[in-house]
C-alpha cells in the first residue's frame, strides 16, 4: 500500500495528464480511486501515447498499453508493425518522439544513459537472432552480465558453476567453449535466454522467440518462456506472430497495427473480439479459431 | 517558368544538402566525443579492452608502419639527393629529409596507414555490432556501449599514433640514411651532422601533436560510422568505405589547419 501511494506521488510529480487519464479510464470502467492503486500494483510498465517517428516515417503513433506484472505479456502484429521498435522504447533502447513510458511508475523517457543503466537491470531481454557477442565463447557471453555487476558478490567459480547450471536447465549441455557462430539457431536463443536470466531480472523481453526454429524448437521455447515465467514469478513481454504460440502462452494478448494497439485481452477475448484487423490477422494465421488451445 | 523555378530550388537544395548532411556528421560526432569523455572518466574503466586496442592498433599496425616509413624514407632520400645536386648542396639532404619527415610525412603518412586498417576495421566491427544488435544487448545488460566499446578505442589511437609516429621516424631516417649515404654517397659525417643541427624537439613535437589529432579522429570517425551503421550488411560495407574516404581527406585537411596553427605558436 505504502509503495502504490510512492509511486503515485512519484508520478504525480511528473506533472503530466497521465494520472488523470488513467482516472478517466478507471472512471469509465466503473473503478473508483482504490482501483487507481490497483493498476499501479498490477502494471509492471505502463505505456501512454508513445509516438515514434524516423524521419519522415510515422511508426509508432500513440500506442496505450499496460504490461501486467508476473503474467506473460504477449504483443502481436504483422512484420514491420513496429513491434520491435516498440519493445526497445520500453528498455529505453529509442527515444521516443512523444509519450510517456511507466517503469514500476518512474517515467523512463526523461532518463539520461546513466539512469537508465540502473533501471535496466530490472530487465533482461532476448533478442530476435540472440544477439550473443560473437568474439565470446558461450561461457564468457552468459558469464559477461555477472562479471559486470556480481563481481564482489561471487567468485569466478562461482559464476561458472552458475552458468553451467542455467545452460543445462535450458537443456545445452558442453557447449560452454564453443563459439556461437557453431550453434544452432535454437542453440542459440537458448544461450541468450541464459545471459538474460541469469542475473534474475524482474521482466524479461523476448523479440520473437520462435521465428524461425522448427515446430519441435518452437514448442520447446514456448515451454521454456511459460516454465520461466512460473518459476521466476518474472513479468514477460513476448513479441510474436505465431497465432499458436501466443494463445499456448500469453496471459494477455494485445494487436499492434499501423503504429497503435487496436485490440488488448485475454486469449478468450482475442479470439471473441471483432475488430476488423484482428480478425483478418487470426483468419490468416492458419490456427483454427474454433479449437484453438487457449490458456486459462 | 514554374518548372524552371521548382527545379532551381530542387537544384539549390541540392547543393546545400551536402553542407548541411557534413555539419550533421560533425555535430553526432562532436556529441559522441562528448558522451565518450563523460563515460571516460565513470568506472568501471576498462583498462583490459583498452590494452587489447592498443595492442590491435600499435602492434597491429607496427610491420606495415616499418615497411612503409623505410621505402617513404628511402625515396625521399633519392629525391633530394638529385634535387640538391642541382646546387651542389646535397650535404643538406638531412636536413630536409629529417624536417619533412617529422613534421609531416610521418604523422600523415602513419595516420592514413593506420585509418585504412585500424579505422575501416573499428567501423566494421562495430558496424557488425550494431546490425546484429550486439550494441542493443551490451545495453541491456546495463553495459553502456559508449564506454564499453568507443572510449577504449579513442584512447588506443590517441596513444598509439604517436607511437607509430616515433617509429615512422627512425625507421624513415633509416632509409633515408641507406639510400642517401649507401647508394648515392652523400658524406656519412655531413649527414648526419646536419640532421643533428637543424631537427629540434619542436619539429618531432610538431609531427607528436599532429599525430594525436589524427588519431583521436580516426577513432572517432572509425567509431560513429560504426555505431551508426544501418541497413544489414550493406550498411556495414558503406559505414567502412565512408571512414576510408572521410579519415583520409580529413587527415589531409586536418594537416594542413593544424600546420597553420602550430607554426603560428611557433614550431
Ligand atoms: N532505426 C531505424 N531507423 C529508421 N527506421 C526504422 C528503424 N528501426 C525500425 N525502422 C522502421 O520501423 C518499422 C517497424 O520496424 P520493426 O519494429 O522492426 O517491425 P516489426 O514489427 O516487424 O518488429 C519498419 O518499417 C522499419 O523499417
Ligand atoms: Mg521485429
Amino acid at each position: 500500500m505504502a509503495r502504490a501511494s510512492k509511486e503515485r506521488a512519484k508520478q504525480q510529480a511528473h506533472g503530466d495528464g497521465d494520472v488523470t487519464q488513467v482516472r478517466a479510464r478507471g472512471a469509465a470502467a466503473g473503478d473508483d480511486a482504490s482501483g487507481l492503486e490497483q493498476r499501479s500494483e498490477n502494471h509492471q510498465i505502463r505505456v501512454r501515447g508513445l509516438a515514434k517517428t524516423f524521419g519522415e516515417h510515422e511508426v509508432l503513433r500513440g500506442v496505450d498499453l499496460d504490461i501486467e506484472r508476473g503474467h506473460i505479456n504477449v504483443i502481436i502484429g504483422g512484420s514491420g508493425a513496429g513491434k520491435s521498435v516498440m519493445m526497445k522504447h520500453l528498455i529505453g533502447l529509442l527515444k521516443p518522439t512523444a509519450g510517456h513510458i511507466y517503469v514500476d511508475g518512474e517515467d523512463i523517457v526523461p532518463l539520461d544513459d546513466y539512469q537508465l543503466n540502473r533501471v535496466r537491470r530490472k530487465f533482461g531481454m532476448l533478442f530476435q537472432y540472440a544477439a550473443l557477442f560473437d568474439s565470446m565463447t558461450v561461457e564468457e557471453n552468459v558469464m559477461f552480465p555477472l562479471l559486470e555487476h556480481r563481481k564482489k558478490e561471487m567468485s569466478r567459480a562461482q559464476m561458472k558453476e552458475l552458468v553451467r547450471e542455467k545452460l543445462q536447465s535450458l537443456g545445452l549441455y558442453n557447449v560452454e567453449q564453443k563459439y556461437p557462430a557453431e550453434l544452432s539457431g535454437g542453440m542459440r536463443k537458448r544461450v541468450g535466454l541464459a545471459r538474460a536470466i541469469i542475473t534474475q531480472p524482474e521482466v524479461l523481453f523476448y523479440d520473437e522467440p520462435t521465428t524461425g526454429l522448427d515446430p519441435i524448437a518452437t514448442k520447446n521455447v514456448d515451454e521454456m518462456i511459460a516454465e520461466i515465467s512460473e518459476q521466476l514469478g518474472v513479468t514477460s513481454v513476448v513479441i510474436s506472430h505465431d497465432m499458436a504460440s501466443t494463445f499456448r502462452i500469453g496471459h494477455r494478448v494485445s494487436m499492434l497495427y499501423k503504429g497503435q494497439i487496436v485490440a488488448s485481452g485475454s486469449p478468450s477475448e482475442i479470439i471473441t473480439n471483432d475488430h476488423p484487423q484482428l480478425r483478418e490477422f487470426l483468419e490468416h494465421s492458419g490456427v483454427n479459431v474454433a479449437t484453438a488451445e487457449v490458456r486459462r | 517558368m514554374s518548372k524552371l523555378i521548382s527545379s532551381m530550388s530542387r537544384g539549390i537544395d541540392r547543393i546545400w544538402a551536402t553542407p548541411i548532411r557534413f555539419l550533421d556528421t560533425l555535430g553526432e560526432m562532436l556529441t559522441m566525443l562528448g558522451r565518450a569523455f563523460l563515460w571516460g572518466l565513470r568506472p568501471p574503466y576498462r583498462i583490459g579492452l583498452t590494452l587489447q586496442a592498443m595492442e590491435f592498433i600499435g602492434v597491429g599496425s607496427l610491420s606495415i608502419i616499418v615497411l612503409v616509413s623505410m621505402f617513404t624514407g628511402g625515396v625521399f632520400g633519392l629525391q633530394s639527393v638529385k634535387a640538391f645536386r642541382v646546387f651542389q648542396a646535397d650535404g643538406y639532404v638531412g636536413t630536409a629529409v629529417s624536417l619533412t619527415l617529422t613534421r609531416e610525412i610521418a604523422p600523415v603518412i602513419s595516420a592514413l596507414m593506420v585509418s585504412g586498417r585500424a579505422g575501416s576495421a573499428m567501423a566494421t566491427e562495430l558496424g557488425s555490432m550494431r546490425i546484429s544488435e550486439q550494441i542493443d544487448a551490451l545495453a541491456t545488460l546495463g553495459v553502456n556501449p559508449i564506454q564499453y566499446l568507443v572510449v577504449p578505442r579513442l584512447i588506443a589511437a590517441t596513444v598509439m599514433l604517436p607511437i607509430l609516429t616515433i617509429v615512422f621516424n627512425v625507421c624513415g631516417m633509416f632509409g633515408a640514411y641507406v639510400f642517401v649515404v649507401l647508394v648515392m654517397g652523400v658524406d656519412e659525417g655531413i649527414f648526419i651532422h646536419n640532421i643533428r643541427w637543424y631537427t629540434d624537439v619542436g619539429d618531432l613535437g610538431m609531427g607528436l601533436i599532429k599525430a594525436t589529432f589524427f588519431g583521436l579522429m580516426l577513432a572517432l570517425v572509425g567509431c560513429h560510422q560504426g555505431y551508426n551503421a544501418g541497413g544489414g550488411a550493406k550498411g556495414v560495407g558503406i559505414a567502412t568505405m565512408r571512414t576510408v574516404v572521410i579519415t583520409s581527406v580529413a587527415i589531409l585537411v586536418m594537416d594542413f589547419v593544424l600546420t597553420q596553427i602550430l607554426m603560428q605558436v611557433g614550431f
